[in-house]
């Protein structure tokens, strides 16, 4: 039992004695906040995202890895809005790291910034997996980007004070650009605007709600419930009556669904990026968006 | 522009007939055509710029109203926001979920004689549940952060025939502790072995493995503390050291000893981390020390007289848990593939009391130890989003147990019918369906071999609810 008590305290001597790390430590929950932190964080922040386009941020494993990233990280951005719920909150209980946990300067919940779409009137888990707080897939309207980044900036000069200089000028630098970019998206999807869609899941309430378009149904039968043969079958009867022009699906859906419905109501089936590196030419935050309306634009008639 | 050119007319018509009758001469008539003219025009600006002016005021009205409009959406949207954060004092309820479950158990060997054959057993908490239709323990949790130094947790099971109430775990834990340390107060699922420390209800199969049955009693919750700290690197490895009252099996007796300090200790490892995109693992290893007194067990002595003996001395349980789960680049959604398998090795000596209640030959005491050990590995495939098949297979090794009662011909081996060498083993297969996160339906077919000559078919329907806040479940 000693001989333990010694290990342990000589193992967090030890870890406490390790040189402190350069760059300020960021774990993003999902990667379009990891793309954030990278531009408004440049060399001095290190980043980590716990999920890749082709997971769905609402099903990850509190998985050893990520409580071991989570463990030594100095700021964690997630959308929130319960959408981290099943695996959040664990890492955060587990991670022995006090700088991160709710309420802390480390701990960014992206969808407190904003406001949120689709705050359900009702909360009934009858109604599928809904988020009491609203829809939290907010980082498709571009707008949000340049509200979070502004807390990201802010966040970033508190944690770093040494480089404050640093992540102001960045932050200037990267809202100048994205105001540039805001203004020729605005031109671009001047052209989807009206446009109906059918969507997978309601990931694209945002963009929807950006560009003007209309959403003209859904893949899954109730938010979170994989597609039923039901629920095509009534979709593609729906499609009669009220045509949308494209179905649209992320990487990280099975397109399975999506082309059972794009076949039966001839309308075609597009895959849309959704986060950073969803698509090849969704690289960073600005491809995102231009790949997204550059394939919706292929669609528009 | 008529409908005013008209009215002019008419107020300008009503302003001068009276005049006009009082008009006697041609220069009176003339002055009061020029009055009339000079009125009229008067008049029409007038009315003019009224016009002009209404124009421009419906203008800024239906710029105002689309303004109105505009920031009525706005306030509605914050007025939801708003509404969608409690103000009471019911916001700081904690979070709160309710498990339920319910069996229906077809079983061919009766499961109130239900035995581990070769081990000591813990009898009812590790039987089948009765046969036919039952319902499950119940479990109500309820979760929150305490302040930004404490979160606590109360699970307790409700069960549904004595109506009793367990707290299964009630801990609180540290948030606020630097450097990865975490420290856990109160009774909590000892961190002994991987399935141990999972919720019966997350469990992939309706009952818990054999050797999870002889060494652990089914599940270990023990009342103490925990200090657990995370290593500062990228692959996972984390170090525990639980020190805790003894309370239950393997420790004793029931509700632990009478003493100060403490009667149970427990260290553990965890090493894991991701393998390519797709896999992630995790392996552990704990050693649990207790030291029972008075642990009791019933058993049939040579006379076929149930007696109750004892076990005084000491007990060290080693396990060794490896878990590995497969998703393709770790989307779970589809389809996900889990390993897991865990074995055990445990030493117990001291001294063993026959017939403590002197109820046959008389109470004796006498030298025991044994050195017993088991393990299992079970699969879980989800073959489709909300369909998982799942294979399980126990075994149990009695090992050697030397008893200095039968040694010295005091008594014989028949005295102690459940100390006799047999190699249990059981072979699970099941199949469950999970419409939405919240529901679960398993169908699970066993062949249960832990006595000698009485293999038990088991079948199981059973269905695993939750309602209320989302469950986060543990790697």
């Amino acid at each position: 039992m000693k001989t333990i008590l010694k290990f342990l305290v000589a193992s967090a001597i030890a870890a406490a004695a390790l040189p402190a790390a350069a760059a300020l430590n960021v774990f993003a929950c999902e990667p379009e906040w990891g793309a954030l932190a990278q531009e408004l964080g440049g060399d001095k922040v290190s980043v980590f995202n716990a999920t890749t386009s082709l997971q769905d941020p609402h099903r990850i494993e509190a998985r050893p890895s990520l409580i071991a990233r989570i463990r030594s990280a100095d700021l964690v951005i997630c959308s929130g809005s319960e959408l981290e719920i099943g695996w959040l909150p664990l890492l955060l209980t587990q991670s022995g790291n006090p700088k991160i946990q709710p309420g802390e300067i480390g701990n960014l919940e992206a969808s407190q910034f904003v406001v949120r779409l689709e705050i359900p009137k009702v909360i009934d888990r009858a109604l599928g997996d809904i988020h009491p707080s609203g829809n939290p897939h907010i980082h498709l309207d571009p707008r949000n980007i340049a509200k979070v980044g502004e807390v990201v900036s802010e966040r970033l000069a508190r944690l770093d004070p040494a480089n404050a200089g640093v992540y102001q000028a960045r932050a200037t630098s990267f809202q100048q650009r994205w105001q540039a970019a805001m203004q020729r998206w605005e031109q671009e999807a001047s052209r989807l605007k009206g446009m109906p869609i059918v969507v997978y899941h309601k990931d694209m309430s945002y963009f929807i709600n950006w560009a003007a378009m209309r959403e003209a149904g859904s893949l899954e039968p109730k938010p979170g419930l994989q597609p039923t043969p039901v629920h095509l079958a009534e979709l593609v009867e729906h499609m009669k009556r009220d045509p949308a022009k494209a179905v649209v699906y992320s990487s990280y859906n099975s397109p399975g669904a999506a082309e059972f419905l794009s076949q039966r109501a001839n309308i075609p089936a597009v895959q849309l990026p959704f986060t950073v590196g969803g698509t090849d030419k969704a690289k960073d935050l600005f491809g995102l968006f231009d790949d997204t309306i550059a394939r919706l634009l292929t669609v528009a008639k | 522009m008529v409908s005013v050119n008209v009215t002019a007319l008419a107020v300008a018509a009503a302003l001068g007939i009276p005049q006009a009758a009082h008009a006697a001469t041609e220069d009176d008539l003339k002055e009061l055509r020029e009055q009339v003219r000079q009125l009229k025009e008067v008049y029409e600006q007038r009315i003019g710029s009224l016009e002009k002016r209404l124009q421009q005021t419906e203008q800024s009205a239906g710029k105002a109203e689309a303004a109105a409009s505009k920031a009525e959406t706005t306030a509605n949207q914050a007025a939801v926001q708003a509404s969608s954060r409690p103000t009471s004092e019911s916001a700081f309820n904690p979070g709160v979920s309710v498990i339920m479950n319910g069996i229906y158990a077809n079983l061919s060997q009766d499961p109130a004689k239900f035995r581990i054959n070769g081990f000591v057993p813990t009898l009812d908490e590790v039987a089948p549940p009765v046969r036919g239709l039952s319902l499950g323990e119940s479990e109500l949790a309820l979760a929150s952060n305490i302040d930004h130094n404490f979160r606590g947790t109360l699970i307790a099971s409700i069960s549904p025939d004595n109506s009793s109430i367990d707290i299964e775990e009630g801990y609180i834990q540290t948030l606020s502790l630097p450097s990865g340390f975490t420290i856990k107060a109160g009774r909590f699922f000892s961190g002994i072995g991987y399935l141990n420390q999972v919720h019966a209800h997350a469990w992939d199969f309706a009952d818990a493995p054999l050797a999870n049955k002889v060494f652990l009693g089914n599940q270990l919750n023990e009342d103490g503390v925990q200090f657990k700290w995370v290593a500062p690197t990228q692959l996972y490895f984390d170090l525990g050291l639980e020190a805790g009252r003894g309370r239950k099996f393997p420790g004793g007796p029931d509700g632990g000893r009478n003493k100060n300090g403490f009667g149970s200790g427990n260290l553990f490892a965890h090493l894991g981390g991701d393998l390519g995109a797709s896999i992630a693992w995790q392996t552990g290893l704990s050693y649990l020390s207790t030291s029972p007194q008075d642990r009791t067990f019933a058993d049939l002595d040579s006379t076929g007289t149930s007696v109750t003996n004892s076990i005084t001395g000491k007990s060290r349980l080693w396990a060794l848990d490896g878990v590995l789960k497969w998703a393709p680049n770790q989307n779970s959604t589809y389809t996900n593939f889990k390993l897991q398998g865990e074995y055990f090795r445990r030493r117990e000596d001291g001294v063993l009391t026959y017939d403590t209640m002197a109820q046959s030959f008389g109470t004796q005491v006498g030298g025991y130890a044994s050195a017993q050990s088991g393990w299992y590995l079970q699969g879980v495939y989800q073959f489709a989003p909300t369909w998982r098949v799942g294979l399980r297979y126990d075994r149990l090794n009695s090992g050697t147990t030397s008893n200095a009662l039968v040694n010295s011909g005091a008594l014989t081996a028949a005295d102690f019918p459940i100390l006799a060498g047999y190699d249990p083993h059981r072979s699970t297969a099941m199949i469950d369906w999970s419409a939405s996160e919240f529901s679960r339906l398993r169908l699970q077919f066993a062949r249960d071999y832990s006595q000698p000559g009485a293999t038990d078919n088991q079948i199981f329907l059973q269905y695993i609810m939750s309602l209320g806040a989302h469950g986060a479940h543990k790697f």
